[in-house]
Order: C-alpha cells, then structure tokens, then sequence
C-alpha cells in the first residue's frame, strides 16, 4: 500500500506572506511598527492594527482550538494572521478581537492568576475557552480558522492528504485500491449484484 | 455551433437552468428541431477550468448567493446561510454531483399507498408509475452511459468501497457493489474513462462523470436549435390575462435587465430556485405566484434523510483516492416498514479532502477530539446515508422579503424541522454503519451530521389532483398549459435514490410530451 510521509516538508523557518500581515524568517526590524517575534526566533509578524499582544493570544487560542502537535506556531500564526487585515479594515472586527483576547485574558487571570498564553496547561487553556465559545469572539475564530487552518496546502502532507490528483493522472496507478489489510474473507468484491433492486443489469 | 434567438422571437421554448433536467430538456428537444433557449445564472466553464482544491472550486462552482433558514434541522445553525450545496454555472448540479444512477423502486412511487398516512407528513402517490417510466429510464441510462446496465461494466473499487464491502458482508448484507454510476468505466460517447482521480464535487477533470456541460449542451448546440446564455438570472416569468406565460425577465451579469419571450417556459433551477422564481411572478391574475392556485408552491421541501458515518481504522485507507461514491449497499433501501420508520435508504461511500473534512466532520466541533480524527485522516473510512425523508407541508421555500439579492429580488427562506420518521431513519441507519465498520476493526466512529442539502426536492411536486400539488404526471402545471417545471421539485416523494437519474428520465419523457403537444398545437 502506497503510504504518505507525514513528517512532510514543512520548513519550521516558515516564510509566509498574507496581505499586509507577513510571517518571515527572522530578520532585522523597525521600530514602530507592531511586530509580534516567535521567541525561538523563526518567525515574526508585522501588525498593522492589532496589539502584538492580542496576536499572541489569538495564536496561542488557535493551537488550543484546533491543536495538531505536527504543526508548528507558523502554521497557527498564518491562519490568524488575516484578522489583523480584517481589524485595519473594520474597527468593529478590531474591537471584538482585543476585547475577546482581553477578557481571556482577564478569564486567566482569575483562574489561573497569569495571562492567557502563559496559563501552563493546555487543559486549563481550554477550560478558558469553554466558558466563552458561545461568545461571538469565540465563534468567529473558530469558524474562520477552519479553513484559514486547514486550507494551507503546504500541511496537507502532515496528515495524509495527497490534494490534487488530475495534474498526476489520478491515482489509477497510484493506490488507488491498494489496500492491503483486509482479511482475504472480508474483502469481497461485490454481493449479489445482480440482484439490485430497482435498477437492470 | 450554437443558434442565437432574438429577445422578440416568442416561438422559442425558453428552459430556465442548465443541469440534469434542464439541460437534457434542452438538448432533447433541439434534436427534435424545436428552438430552445437555456437562461442560466451562473457563468460557463470548461473541463480544463475546474479546480482539484475543494474550497477554490467550491468558489467557483457553488450558487453562494445568501439563502436564509429556520427550523429545527441542525443546518438552520450550522450553515444558516448555505442550506444548499449545489451548481451556479452551466450544466448545473450535474457538475457537483458523484454519478449514482438509480432507479425509483415501484414501491416509492406509491409511498402514501406502501407507507399508509404517516402523521405530520404529507405523502402522496406518484401520478406515474415505474412501469411507465421504465423506457424512459432505459434511455436515461442509456444517454449517460450508467455502469451496470447496457452491457457497460462496473468500475472497480477503491479502498473506501473494499472496507465498505467487507462490512457489508460481514453483517450479511446480500446487495453491495460498486453502483450504477454515470462514470465511464471504458471509453464511451466521445469520452475516456475513469481516472480514479477523485474531486467528483469538484467537476470531473476527465469528464468520465456525465454532465449537460459536455454532453447533452453540446449536442444541442450543434443541433443550430439551442442558445445557452450564462449569466442570465431570471427573475420573473410574465404571463397575460388569457392564462398563459408569454416570457420571461432575466438579468444579465451587468444587472442590465432584458425581457426574452417565449411560447413556453420550463423552470429547472433546482427545488430552491424553482418555486422562488414562481413564487417571484406573481401578478394581478396570480397574486399568490404562478401555477400557486393549490398553495402548493414552495411546500413539501424534501432533501433526503442524510448524514454520514466515518470510521476510523488502525491501517491507512486513503479513502480519497478515487471515484467519491465508489460502491452502495442496497439492502437497507427495501419496503419494510417494520424497523421503526417507513421508507429505507441506502449506504453510499464518500469521502472529503482534509479541508472539507474540517468543515464538515462536526461543525462547530472543535478541541482534541475533533483532532485527533483529522490526525488520522488517511486513516478514515466513510459512507453516507440517503434515506427517503417525509414530504410536510410547512417544510417550505418561502420568498424572504427583508433579504434581496442583488437584483432586488427576495432571496428563498428555507423552513424544515425533521419528522420524528426521519430521526428513527437516522438513528437505524447511524447504527448499521457503525456496526458495519466496527466489523472490519474500526476503532473510532463518527456519526456526522447533514451536510448542506445536494438533493433538494418537491417543491413543486406531481400530482394526479390539482389541489395537492403543483404539475402533473408530464411536469406541466396544473393551472398554465404553456408552463413546466423539468427539475427535482417536481418529485412528488423523495424515494431513497439519488434524484438525478429520475430527473434525466423525467426530462427525456417531457420533451416527448412538449413536441407532441406543440405539434397538435395544444401549447
């Protein structure tokens, strides 16, 4: 059977552009300008409207929201990275993301007695979030990271997923009926088929 | 070489919609010399056009336009604005859809007679039986080259269908294959065969799938008697004081708005758009919408009792690697009304790409569980339930008002709750797959709900009294001679099957009975 290498090819130096927010390698920076920095060094975003905080947070909720132990924050931090955009263009999007990171925040600070991102577990993060994901915050984030998550086709690998198939003619030669650990008895063919009710053979 | 029509020219048949019924309707009758005029909203592609990326096809394919909800279907919170997941571009849903061909059993056609009267559901008789649709469905199978019947082989299955088959056998199951599919398993009809590509959603990239697209809307062209115009949205349908339609009003991409006469119109925009579009036409004569003296219009909304079961396995699957419906198990889909609900279904294998899956395994799921099914992916398994779901009258297309697309015109508000008979189907059918796929070693399952609705249907439904429904046993409307309806809402039951056979059949049948008609001058 013709299997996937999930390791992938994801570089953890992840240089990503989306608009006007970019993830890159690390690199020299300005002052002024918002800018969140992957401790560990191997990204960094340029914020045109949200506190660099509030994107921290927001990363940290999608790793909590959706987490894949195989995806780096590179991967979290481009799927939300759009919102920065979205806050730039709708003071109405801006205020619901640092209000909702603010009281996660705040919802932290009473339980846990740090912030959102410094809470030590994910068991206690998600406590967090499970006493605001009816809140519109919470339901905007999770519905846009759906696809801004999984829709980056450079994961794709990490869980098997091979894409598009036509530009490699299918996968007629390519597995795609190569199973190969059903038992002999139960990997029949077809039953009755003539007997199909409703249609003739 | 295709035969454009002036605005004026009112001999025309205009057909509104280009899919299964209303692009076989239009070739049919252009081969019967008849000129034709096919309106169709969205833009045209091609094969090399389509894209193997769900969401950037689903951008391109999908009729995205706002749509609202109510009721207790758990869509109504899931999708509040997509209750459907069908075509806006020529040729219609035969784009999107997978290829099951099957026949309407005799039973379902006399659901109301079989099932008897199911409270809080409106269950009717067909006015046709199988046995007069029977040649007709012949040539439907044969026009789309359907696996398993005319000597044409079935395909061969892929890993999804392999697990599903030992499943299947092992709960002793006696009829499970690989389908009756409108997929070319050998070269047939100008077009090659199944590549196993996978992306049937997404447009076949081969066009081993039928579709009018490549089919039926060419052949009429190069008949010199069918002008299909994209982008062409209508928005009304005009008719006189003498009770009969004289044409219709349709936008084009520019909002620019043009009126094209007709001697008949024929509605084929799927169960949503259809009765919108009647139900958009109202005049002094029609105030409640065309061919609406019943009230039917826009009620009985159908859209299968659905859901899926994944399945996850210790060893890899890939289960997207080829056709998406590979294979069916049909025992489920008998006349036994002794499993605590009437009607049946069938269990149908599918599969969804890692972005899809996301959205769709457990909307609004979210957190470790939901996870670690995506980690295991290529681990999964999956199959999907069509089951036949009860006709309510208040299960309904409505015009809604306080929302306008942007034409002006009122976008469809659609209203179900499911029927208790729908929920136990649900259940049996969420207990079999498990059971089914537990056999052969699965180690976790996934119930999953409804998708957005791909089978919508009934909203116009046949039947033999005037009263309870909207067209008769040809598709032609109870109160206006010259006006058809040539789409899945004419289904007056939902049956088990997929609708698209039955929608070809009904085509087919129609333009025989539209030349007949106009030859005697009837219409």
């Amino acid at each position: 059977m013709r299997t996937i290498d999930k390791r992938g090819k994801v570089s953890r130096r992840g240089f990503l552009k989306r608009s006007s927010a970019t993830v890159f390698g690390t690199v020299a920076f300005t002052t002024g300008a918002g800018i969140l920095l992957d401790p560990k060094g191997a990204w960094a975003i340029t914020l045109k409207s949200l506190k660099p905080e509030t994107m921290a947070t927001l990363i940290q909720m999608a790793r909590d929201t959706y987490p894949h132990d195989r995806l780096t924050d590179a991967t979290y931090a481009k799927a939300v990275a759009g919102y920065d955009d979205q806050a730039a263009a709708d003071p109405k999007i801006k205020n619901l993301i640092e209000t909702g990171c603010a009281s996660l925040n705040t919802h932290a600070q009473a339980m846990y007695k740090t912030n959102y991102v410094t809470v030590g577990w994910e068991e206690q993060r998600v406590t967090i979030l499970r006493n605001i994901d009816t809140t519109p915050f919470f339901q905007t984030i999770r519905a846009g990271l759906v696809t801004s998550l999984y829709n980056q086709h450079d994961i794709w690998q990490k869980f098997g997923y091979e894409g598009s198939s036509a530009d490699k003619g299918g996968y007629i030669h390519r597995g795609f009926n190569d199973i190969d650990w059903l038992n002999t008895a139960q990997s029949a063919q077809a039953g009755t088929s003539t007997a199909t009710p409703g249609a003739k053979s | 070489m295709t035969a454009p029509f002036d605005v004026n020219d009112d001999h025309v048949v205009v057909i509104i919609g280009s899919g299964a019924g209303g692009g076989t309707l239009g070739n049919e009758l252009a081969q019967k010399g008849i000129d034709v005029v096919i309106l169709e909203a969205g833009a045209r592609y091609e094969i090399p056009d389509f894209i193997n990326d769900e969401w950037a096809a689903f951008q391109q394919l999908a009729w995205t336009d706002t749509r609202t909800t109510s009721g207790s279907w758990r869509i109504a919170k899931d999708f509040p604005n997509l209750p459907s997941w069908i075509v806006k571009a020529v040729g219609g849903t035969s784009i999107h859809w997978a290829g099951a061909s099957l026949r309407i059993q005799e039973h379902e056609f006399k659901a109301q007679t079989n099932y008897g009267n199911v409270a809080g559901a409106t269950l009717l008789d067909w006015p046709v039986t199988r046995a007069e649709l029977d040649p007709y469905y012949d040539k439907a199978e044969f026009k789309m080259g359907v696996t398993g019947t005319n000597g044409i082989p079935r395909l061969p299955g892929n890993n999804n269908y392999q697990v599903l088959a030992a499943g299947a056998k092992n709960l002793g199951y006696q009829t499970y294959h690989t389908g009756n599919m409108a997929i070319n398993s050998q070269p047939r009809d100008g077009r090659g065969s199944c590549q196993q590509i996978g992306f049937c959603f997404e447009g076949c990239k081969s066009g081993a799938k039928w579709s009018t697209l490549y089919t039926e809307i060419p052949a009429g062209e190069a008949t010199g008697h069918l002008e299909v115009r994209p982008n062409s949205q209508v928005i009304r349908i005009e008719s006189d004081n003498t009770g009969k339609v004289t044409g219709v009003i349709y936008a084009d991409k520019n909002g620019v708005m043009h009126r094209q006469k007709a001697r008949i119109v024929a509605v084929a925009g799927n169960s949503l758009e259809s009765p919108r579009l009647l139900l958009n036409s109202e005049s002094s004569k029609y105030p409640d919408g065309l061919a609406n003296s019943s009230g039917q219009v826009g009620r009985n909304y159908m859209r299968h009792t659905t859901g899926s079961v994944y399945a996850m396995f210790e060893n890899p699957v890939h289960m997207y690697r080829g056709t998406t419906m590979a294979g069916i198990v049909r025992d489920e889909a008998r006349l036994d009304t002794k499993r605590g609900f009437v009607g049946g279904y069938e269990l149908e294998t599918i599969s969804l790409g890692l972005p899809f899956m996301a959205a769709f395994l457990n909307p609004g799921g979210w957190g470790r569980e939901f996870t670690t099914a995506l980690d295991n992916y290529d681990h999964l398994a999956g199959l999907w339930i069509v089951g036949e779901d009860m006709p309510r009258a208040d299960n309904r297309i409505t015009l809604n008002h306080a929302v306008k697309d942007k034409f002006g015109m009122p976008v469809v508000n659609v209203h179900f709750d499911d029927h208790e008979n729908d929920e136990a189907m649900r259940s049996h059918a969420y207990t079999q797959a498990i059971a089914l796929y537990e056999s052969v070693g699965a180690v976790r399952t996934f119930p999953t709900p409804p998708y957005p609705s791909t089978h919508n249907l009934g909203t116009n439904r046949m039947s033999a009294n005037p009263r309870d429904g909207v067209v008769n046993k040809f598709g032609q409307t109870h109160d206006i001679k010259n006006l058809f309806v040539s789409d899945g809402s004419q289904f007056t039951t939902g049956a088990a099957e997929n609708p698209t056979l039955t929608i070809v059949t009904l085509a087919i049948r129609q333009a025989d009975y539209i030349a007949s008609q106009m030859k005697t001058n009837t219409i």
